[in-house]
């Protein structure tokens, strides 16, 4: 079911077009800047990701990919275009685990919310502690968890959260090389087990290259798509893979591309 | 832990022992008549002579601190979540309890009387009065301060109004609120004084504030004196045990720097 869209024109077909998946289309968005001047952050950005498709996106830090995530899960409005989208967990840049409850409750916080008792919550929450190597650690509390681990505690409350889309603002960016492959082959297969529609922003191209189903390649701020890159690469993957390797090749080419293309603006 | 706990009373304890030495060396040196200020040690003496007349009037001075702060603690707090949750009552309110806040107990504590007679309810008011405001501020502020990410994060998770307060919002305020509260208890004894000042009573142990001010009359300075002391370490005895209610209340919020209230 796709949610009503936010829109300031005409209405559109949009939703139809979403159903389980997002629609981004057309859309900018810029903030105010402490002197009231306008700061563009997106510059006419279209993204769609089917449902169940992963779709990856790539850009230079402040080109517009976190406020991306936030306009498809409604935490913003855009100031032109129109998105749709099934309801969307964001699993937030910065890990927002809340430091007055131990890890599991934090995990268990979608569940509390949408009414589930306490201790059922809690107990669900806790039986996927030990799949994301984080068994032992349900009573610790955030300050009392490595990053990796906070991060992986965020991650499993987003999952959690039961929504169709999840919107991941580099869910595996604080974690060491090693913890970040496992984390991306597990939530390859969890992905498989239960298919959601997953809009990935990364930096790591490799990741996105392993994760994705497409690629969308952001330019510097203001943000515009410059490249999407199909990556039609059968499962599992691997990161030694001739396939995956070049498609991080094409990827990392569009991004120096568009580094390249600002340079000569400049 | 026991040592531990010793080496940490040494300070304040050599501090206070200084401070008597200083004081008892002052009055010696200037002949400063008992009348006006009395030395540590005649303070002393009355404090061990009329030790049974004090703690008389400890216990009715504790009890209008204890439901007097209780009372203060619930009216600061609701009124704070209302001025949060609500931008109306918010303006509506906030002036008037500033404004509370400088009207002089004297020009009330008529009506309190006419309204509550003599026992301990016109005393309660005034106490009540004194210690709702900071802790009416602190929490509010604490309201206001809780993270807009963490409510952004709430919103993802579809979290009604009262879910987001629950689970964001109060926690986040709760360290301090705690604060107010511990401002509250150390202003309430004070509050106290100046409700018994205020309001008559007929009780036999009429509170530690009408002793003081009758010895005061009665030129019965040292034992105004040990009178006050008793106030003193009541106030004391009150802030630490907040501080340790602090630890069970709010242990994600405890400092990892030891403070100054670290019992
Ligand atoms: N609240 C805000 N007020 C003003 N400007 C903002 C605000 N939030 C973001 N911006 C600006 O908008 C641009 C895009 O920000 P955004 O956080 O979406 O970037 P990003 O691609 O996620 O960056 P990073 O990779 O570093 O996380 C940035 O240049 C930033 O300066
Ligand atoms: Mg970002």
């Amino acid at each position: 079911m796709a949610t009503e869209l936010q829109s300031r024109a005409q209405p559109s077909p949009l939703p139809a077009a979403a159903a389980g998946g997002i629609v981004v289309e057309n859309v900018s968005r810029a903030y105010r800047g402490s002197r009231g001047e306008a700061v563009p952050a997106l510059a006419d950005v279209s993204v769609r990701a089917a449902r169940g498709e992963l779709v990856a996106v790539v850009g230079p830090s402040g080109c517009g990919k976190t406020t991306l995530l936030e306009l498809v899960c409604r935490l913003q409005s855009p100031d032109s275009g129109w998105i749709a989208s099934a309801p969307a967990a964001l699993m937030a840049q910065r890990d927002m685990l809340l430091p007055w409850f131990d890890a599991v409750e934090n995990a268990a916080l979608a569940l509390r919310i949408a009414g589930h008792p306490r201790s059922r919550a809690r107990e669900r929450a806790s039986a996927l502690f030990g799949e994301l190597g984080l068994e032992g650690f349900q009573r610790a509390r955030p300050s009392e968890l490595s990053g990796g681990m906070r991060q992986r505690v965020a991650f499993l409350r987003t999952l959690l959260s039961g929504k169709e889309v999840l919107c991941l603002d580099e869910p595996f960016g604080a974690l060491d090389a090693i913890t970040r492959g496992e984390m991306q082959q597990w939530l390859a297969r969890a992905l498989q087990r239960e298919p959601r529609t997953v809009l990935l922003v990364t930096h790591d191209v490799e990741e996105a290259a392993l994760l994705a189903d497409r690629l969308v390649v952001l330019s510097g701020r203001p943000g515009r798509v410059t490249a999407e890159l199909e990556a039609d690469i059968p499962r599992p993957r691997s990161a030694t893979d001739a396939a995956v390797l070049a498609l991080r090749q094409r990827a990392l080419r569009s991004l120096a591309l568009s580094a390249r293309a600002e340079g000569a603006l400049a | 832990m026991i040592r531990a706990r010793a080496a940490r009373a040494l300070p304040p304890t050599l501090l206070l022992c200084a401070l008597l030495g200083a004081w008892e060396l002052y009055v010696q040196a200037s002949q400063t008549s008992a009348f006006v200020l009395p030395a540590p040690h005649s303070v002393a003496a009355a404090l061990w002579d009329n030790a049974g007349l004090l703690a008389g009037n400890l216990a009715p001075t504790a009890i209008e601190v204890g439901l007097g702060i209780a009372a203060a603690l619930v009216l600061g707090f609701v009124l704070a979540v209302g001025v949060h949750l609500s931008p109306l009552l918010r303006r509506a309110v906030y002036p008037l309890a500033v404004g509370s806040q400088a009207v002089p107990i004297a020009v009330i504590a008529p009506l309190l009387v006419f309204w509550w007679g003599f026992g301990i309810v016109p005393k309660l008011a005034v106490i009540v009065l004194i210690c709702f405001f900071p802790v009416l501020v602190t929490t509010v502020d604490g309201l206001m301060a809780s993270d807009p990410e963490q409510l952004k994060l709430l919103r993802t998770l579809d979290a009604s109004r009262w879910q987001a307060f629950r689970f964001a919002e109060l926690p986040a305020a709760l360290p301090a609120a705690i604060s107010g509260a511990r401002i509250a208890l150390t202003i309430a004894v004070i509050g106290a004084y100046i409700a018994e000042s205020q309001t008559a009573t007929t009780s036999g142990h009429p509170g530690l504030g009408r002793e003081i001010n009758a010895d005061l009359t009665a030129l019965q300075t040292p034992r105004a004196y040990a009178a006050a002391f008793v106030l003193f370490a009541f106030a004391i005895a009150c802030f630490y045990s907040l501080a340790l209610a602090e630890r069970w209340l709010a242990p994600w919020a405890a400092h990892p720097r030891e403070r100054g209230a670290g019992a």
